[in-house]
């Protein structure tokens, strides 16, 4: 019964990615069909059990890149975003189904999808579910990771997006003037 | 041993989905003329590597990674893989505004040369 849920749910993503890109044919549908891809990945995390990721994905994910693909829609020409379908180059009918084939043929070194003996669950991970509470007397722990354990990796994070703001900020002073 | 590969497939349909979704984001980045188009493949790739990292961290009847009593000593095995999501949280930032500084280039070149097509672009450019 979970199987099926599973599949259904991974169907659905993979139909609305299809939308998104294939299905519609202006930029804006395009761009609100991703929008809604978005906030179905974040159900799908939520149910995976990763409701912090589902979160940030629902207002970064979701909220903040549908605005800005939006405000760049909207700040340049509609009659440019028609759809044109030009016959694909050689590198995409030869080599994206042979890259395809490579990492399906590996399919069977990686882990079974949920199982609790899989190598990225029983090496390091039950440290930090056994002594975040000792350690940072936060009972979320991937809010005790994220902030104390890793805490200057979120830190740098910061000056990475303080970056980006800027660059983005100067490109568009640039262009207006 | 093709019995044997497609048994191991439906094991694994995060995978499935994973490589659909990423092969699709480089099929759409590669073959689409309109800059906007690129940056959605190019989201889409993001998203799938995400993906690919949470289903991994997904383990069979575990609940969030919330503690449930924090008196008691911590059973990991109820609970998912914390450890992928705090890579992914960072993923899903720095992705959003990579993409916000590239939305601003594209914004900037339909400004300078009146299109966001690549070959209309190359033909100004000459």
């Amino acid at each position: 019964m979970t199987y099926f849920v599973n599949i259904t749910l991974l169907f659905l993503l993979v139909l609305t990615a299809a939308s998104a890109t294939f299905l519609v044919k202006e930029l804006i549908s395009s761009v609100i069909i991703l929008g809604s891809y978005s906030f179905f990945l974040a159900i799908v995390w939520a149910w995976l059990g990763a409701v912090d990721v589902a979160f940030v994905e629902a207002v970064i994910g979701a909220g903040l890149a549908t605005v800005l693909f939006l405000v760049t829609l909207f700040d340049t020409a509609p009659k440019d975003t028609r759809l044109r379908r030009p016959p694909p180059p050689l590198a995409g009918v030869i080599g994206l189904p042979l890259l395809g084939f490579l990492l399906l043929f590996v399919a069977n070194d990686l882990p079974p999808f949920g199982d609790p003996a899989s190598p990225a669950h029983v090496h390091i991970s039950p440290v930090y579910l056994q002594q975040s509470y000792a350690d940072t007397l936060t009972p979320n722990v991937v809010a005790s990771v994220l902030m104390d354990y890793r805490a200057f990796d979120t830190l740098i994070e910061t000056v990475v997006i303080f970056t980006a703001g800027i660059a983005c900020a100067l490109l568009l002073k640039e262009s207006g003037s | 041993m093709m019995f044997e590969l497609i048994g191991d497939w439906l094991q694994r349909p995060n995978y499935i989905a994973f490589v659909l979704l990423f092969l699709w984001g480089i099929y759409i980045m590669v073959t689409r003329y309109n800059l906007v188009k690129k940056l959605i493949g190019m989201y889409l790739m993001q998203t799938s590597v995400i993906f690919f990292l949470v289903t991994l961290s997904a383990k069979r009847d575990a609940t969030v990674p919330i503690l449930l009593s924090t008196t008691e000593a911590v059973q990991p095995e109820i609970y998912t893989n914390p450890l992928p999501h705090v890579l992914t949280l960072t993923a899903i930032v720095v992705g959003v505004a990579t993409l916000g500084v590239s939305l601003a280039l594209a914004d900037a070149i339909y400004k300078k040369y009146g299109s966001l097509d690549e070959e209309e672009i190359l033909k100004r450019l000459e």
